[in-house]
């Protein structure tokens, strides 16, 4: 009995606050004379189920807010702030909420009760349309220097959010906002200022104005003064620190204006920022401060003081924010920070958590060799009573700790294992997992003891994810470790216990162990992928009848366990695009020779995990936002391929083939700078020249450029394509010139006279127009070169000293060279690999210094399914004579062997 | 004994509002920059007041000759117009006002008029047009918009009058409100 009646009386509240009901039930918003406690009522409900995350469909949001606006009839002040509360939350999901501006415009007045002001105020950020944000400026601007302070409290925060719609307006309220931030309650007095009303209602309204400030303990409009002057100085970071200049107050602090330990809290952080983005400004602030604070340190000296005094106050939220700023500032300025590590070391007892993970996390940073042990064992009493959010930060920064003092990894690693095996989620076990990664990396010593850990770790890990990488590390770094054997039990323990996919990966990685040079290992091994024959997955029998075959075959096993070479991706996606767009293509099989390989490691370079390590090894030369990686060859050709789609001319021409990369063919101070891409298709060359105007006076008509080519070189000209008119603003412009290539299966080479011509016109000073008449004029451009390396021949990865013995029985030349004007090998390897462009292998890149005589491997790819190139380079070297040279070139046809031994030739 | 207490409250309730306190509900429409914020505040506190243009509504009360009117004045912008609908249930009595300086909206205004007094929870309920802005030079007479209006022949079911008004100066406005309290009492 008892237990239906509860259940009744759920239903009852459920049916109570229930979306259909109180839709229904918003018909008393219609009635005449309104109840106002009954519409509070209904409010509350409404509001409840909002809060609740139940959604309003836009009709029914809309409904609600036009019945919550009559309510705007009765005064009852009660009722009218829940009319507010209700009128923010339903301003997201309604329509057409700008109809309720004039009603809350005119609670913002001055003159009317003060209880409704900074709700209407606040309420009139949420609905108001950005255009209109002017209109309201008058009142905003005296809303935040109000003697309330919950006015000014609720303007500066009102303008906070309008901030990112309407800048250029709450721009200007910057004068406004200051004063509000210095203000004493005391003096400033700012009466209602009747004629920015307006609807003045003059002396008839007097009986609605007469309400009395209210002294504001807290000051908390400071703190929101603070944020939006921040917010909108942001960009300028040469105001900002006079801000934090002019409102830090006298030495060390105690003189400051601001009286809200909150907008202090926020200053300090502003100021750490500062500090941290710019080294420039810091020198600056630095000095600006020194005076002022009769300091002899520096200003993260300064910082670290003011924060010292913090960590002993009893307020938790300073102490977390204290905390928090010094774990940044250690990043950069340890020494600074390590005079608070006394502090420190008091708080990691603190019954606070995450105050504690941040002083320990400092400390990690700031400390010694020798504390290492003391703190680590610390750490591991606290480590089940904090979150994983936390558990996180600590592991960073163990993982920083391993890098600095390798000497400790095997305490470092005993801590990490022990947490490895305490409950924690998917982020905290891949941090340490990730840690231990690390580890194995950069310190040789602790690879096996961190390898078992890893092994202990999957017997027992929910995290598919993880499983997989560590099975893919123990396939890597298991066959090179002195007893591979005692990895396969793992291993194999994942095949028999885990779902498809970590069994998948499990074979793979077994396979890994079936090429060791071990006849007893590599028989276990076939046994055991033999047992995986019979797994209910495919992917996972596919993989194991895969591996079995392939390691039987040693070549086989050399291309497909061993190598470890991976395409390019970005070469790989922009061909991919390519193929797809092209509709001719789609009855040929994707050509998948023509994408370039790189190695592992020149794909993990491209792929480098930004990680905190960095800046522990370097804090000198940490920078908070890194520089963007330079492009690489791939994208910059999908750049390419995406501006010559938009040339209608060139669209019958197929896909292409190859672009260079651009070449310049003037000097970099000259009036006109001119560069040239190449562009190779099927059947046709495109030269793009691109071509800056640097002189703003004048206007370039008629833009193109002339090419000469040499007779019999095998290309006709087709067309033009000019720049119409060319200024200093919308430089650089493209000239397309287009060749035909007269027999495509020829790689045409030769050497173009390009003369840049146009028409100048000066630009009138006064009208901004260009004169009417100008004159010719031509510009000599340097020559531009159709060559084998970069136009035919791209760099490609491979295996050298397989893939020559492959093609053993392919198209082969050999030729010998006498390159007298080379004064070492290491030149002669530099200028061959330049003119090839093609990818050294095996480090031959870089031969011994005084060396007399060395092999050069090259790899490369023949463009347009010309297939692997490979070149030999045997070189010796002799005082006087130069280098001589013997080119041995293989590649899967004769044109491409004759195309590089004509290279060098030439 | 907590039942009886409050029905008690409810009937006393009701009957203060029978009496002196009954609440009538006017809407104020019409196209923008026509007046009708002025005209408000004309009612409610007896001066001009500087206006900008309504973005959604006013609400005001007003006593007059011992009835409270609830105004409601509803802005006039194209944008705004279709809102109108929203704030119709329960309306006593309809005040439109035309700017009759405008000749060229009058065309417009008549049809918003028309389109609004075809609607269903308006039916019966009476209108009154004020004609506002006579002071102005080429503003059109009561006599000449009623024509344009076209409202004797149409409007049957409710009562109607169009009056000329000038909220700046206060003319006319008494009037028509001394004409709407005596239909509004008379029903």
């Amino acid at each position: 009995m008892a237990a239906f009646s509860k259940k009744e009386e759920e239903g009852l509240s459920s049916y109570y606050n229930n979306k259909t009901t109180v839709i229904q039930e918003a018909r008393v918003f219609n009635e005449s004379p309104i109840s106002p406690r009954k519409c509070r009522a209904l409010l509350t409900r409404i509001v409840y189920l909002l809060y609740i995350g139940e959604n309003f469909a836009t009709q029914e949001a809309t409904t609600l807010f036009f019945g919550t606006t009559k309510l705007f009839q009765h005064k009852d002040s009660a009722l009218r702030q829940m009319v507010y509360l209700s009128i923010k939350e339903l301003a997201v999901c309604a329509e057409d909420v700008i109809m309720v501006t004039s009603s809350i415009m005119k609670d913002m007045q001055p003159n009317s009760e003060v209880i409704y002001r900074p709700n209407a105020i606040r309420a009139l950020c949420r609905i108001i349309d950005p255009s209109m944000v002017q209109g309201v400026e008058r009142f905003f601007k005296a809303a935040i220097v109000d003697r309330t302070p919950s006015i000014s409290s609720a303007a500066l925060v009102s303008s906070y959010h309008l901030f990112p719609f309407a800048k250029d307006v709450v721009k200007r309220w910057v004068n406004e906002a200051q004063e509000a931030v210095s203000a004493k309650s005391s003096t400033s007095f700012f009466g209602t200022t009747s004629a920015s009303s307006y609807l003045s209602f003059g002396s008839s309204s007097s009986t609605n104005s007469g309400y009395q400030p209210m002294p504001s303990t807290s000051y908390i409009s400071q703190y929101h003064a603070l944020g939006l002057l921040y917010l909108i100085r942001r960009q300028d970071r040469m105001a900002v620190t006079k801000m934090i200049q002019q409102l830090g107050g006298g030495r060390s602090g105690s003189g400051t204006a601001l009286k809200n330990p909150m907008a202090l809290s926020m200053l300090i952080r502003y100021a750490a920022k500062v500090v941290e983005e710019d080294p420039n400004v810091q020198k600056q602030t630095f000095d600006l401060l020194e005076g002022w604070l009769r300091h002899k340190s520096d200003m993260v000296n300064y910082e670290a003081a003011l924060l010292q005094l913090f960590l002993s106050s009893p307020k938790s939220t300073l102490k977390f924010a204290a905390t928090r700023t010094l774990a940044g500032l250690a990043l950069t300025h340890p020494a600074s920070v390590a005079t608070c590590n006394v502090d420190l070391e008091n708080l990691i007892s603190d019954p606070n958590r995450s105050v504690a993970t941040y002083a320990i996390t400092t400390l990690l940073k700031t400390g010694n060799e020798a504390s290492v042990d003391r703190l680590m064992k610390q750490i591991t009493g606290f480590m089940s009573e904090i979150s994983d959010e936390f558990k996180v930060i600590i592991v960073d920064a163990i993982r920083s700790l391993c890098l600095k003092f390798p000497a400790k990894h095997a305490s470092m690693l005993g801590f990490l294992s022990g947490v490895l095996r305490d409950e924690g989620g998917f982020d905290f076990k891949r941090a340490v997992v990730e840690a231990i990664f690390d580890m194995i990396k950069y310190i040789g010593e602790s690879k096996e003891q961190a390898l078992s850990h890893l092994c202990e770790f999957i017997e027992d890990c929910e995290f598919t994810k993880l499983s997989v990488r560590i099975l893919h590390l123990l396939g890597i770094e298991g066959p090179k470790a002195p007893q591979p054997s005692k990895y396969i039990r793992f291993i194999y323990n994942r095949v028999v216990l885990e779902n498809a996919t970590v069994r998948a990966a499990a074979v793979a990685s077994l396979a890994k162990f079936g090429i060791i040079d071990d006849v007893k290992l590599q028989k276990s091994v076939g046994v055991l992928l033999n047992r995986c024959l019979d797994d209910v997955d495919d992917e996972v029998r596919d993989r194991a009848a895969l591996y079995l075959k392939v390691i039987e075959e040693p070549r086989l096993a050399e291309t497909y366990v061993k190598d470890d070479s991976v395409f390019s991706l970005l070469a790989l996606e922009s061909k991919l695009v390519a193929y797809v767009r092209d509709t001719d293509a789609t009855d040929q099989p994707f050509d998948v020779s023509s994408v370039p390989k790189v190695s592992r490691v020149q794909a993990a370079q491209e792929a480098v995990r930004p990680s905190s390590l960095d800046t522990i090894g370097a804090p000198a030369t940490r920078t908070t936002t890194p520089a963007p990686p330079p492009q690489t060859a791939e994208e910059t050709q999908s750049a390419f391929i995406q501006q010559l789609t938009h040339v209608p001319e060139l669209a019958p021409y197929g896909t292409v083939i190859n672009s260079s990369k651009p070449v310049q063919l003037t000097e970099n101070e000259t009036e006109y700078q001119v560069s040239c891409v190449k562009h190779v298709f099927r059947e046709h060359i495109v030269f793009q020249f691109n071509v800056s105007n640097t002189m703003p006076d004048t206007i370039l008509e008629q833009v193109s450029v002339v090419m000469q080519p040499p007779e019999d070189s095998g290309l006709t000209e087709d067309f033009i394509i000019p720049i119409p008119t060319l200024s200093s603003a919308n430089s650089p412009g493209i000239v397309y010139v287009s060749f035909t290539r007269d027999a495509p299966e020829d790689y045409a080479t030769a050497s173009f006279q390009c003369v840049l011509k146009f028409i100048s016109k000066e630009v009138d000073p006064s009208t901004g127009e260009p004169e009417a008449e100008g004159y010719e004029d031509e510009y000599q451009l340097e020559e531009v070169e159709l060559a084998a390396g970069g136009d035919y021949i791209i760099p490609s990865y491979s295996n050298f000293s397989s893939e020559w013995d492959r093609l053993r029985t392919g198209a082969s030349m050999t030729e010998t060279f006498t390159l007298s004007s080379m004064e070492s090998i290491k030149a002669a390897c530099d200028s061959i690999i330049d003119i090839l462009n093609m990818e050294a292998l095996g480090g031959t890149q870089h031969p011994p210094a005084g060396t007399a005589v060395h092999t050069l491997q090259l790899s490369g790819l023949l463009t347009g399914g010309g297939g692997k190139i490979l070149a030999r380079c045997r070189m010796t070297f002799s005082r006087g004579e130069g280098v001589t040279l013997e080119l041995g070139a293989r590649g899967e046809k004769q044109e491409a062997c004759q195309l590089v031994i004509a290279a060098i030739g030439g | 004994m907590g039942l009886s207490v409050s029905s008690l409250f409810g009937s006393l309730s009701s009957l203060l509002n029978w009496s002196k306190d009954k609440d009538v509900r006017i809407l104020m429409l019409g196209l923008d920059s026509a007046g009708k914020t002025t005209i408000l505040y004309r009612l409610q506190i007896g001066e001009v007041v500087s206006t900008i243009p309504t973005i959604g509504f006013n609400v005001e009360t007003v006593q007059y000759k011992n009835i409270k009117f609830q105004v409601w004045d509803l802005g006039g912008q194209s944008s705004i117009r279709p809102y109108w609908r929203c704030y119709f249930p329960n309306t006593s009595a309809i005040i439109y006002v035309i700017d009759s300086s405008d000749h060229s909206r009058l065309q417009t205004s008549r049809s918003e008029l028309l389109t609004m007094l075809s609607e269903e929870e308006l039916a019966g309920v009476p209108l009154l047009v004020f004609c506002n802005k006579q002071d102005v030079e080429g503003a059109l007479k009561p006599e000449e918009i009623s024509e344009q209006l076209g409202l004797a022949g149409g409007e049957k079911g409710r009562d109607w009058s169009v009056r000329g008004s000038c909220a700046v100066k206060g003319e006319g406005i008494e009037e028509g409100l001394d004409w709407l309290v005596n239909v509004i009492q008379k029903k």
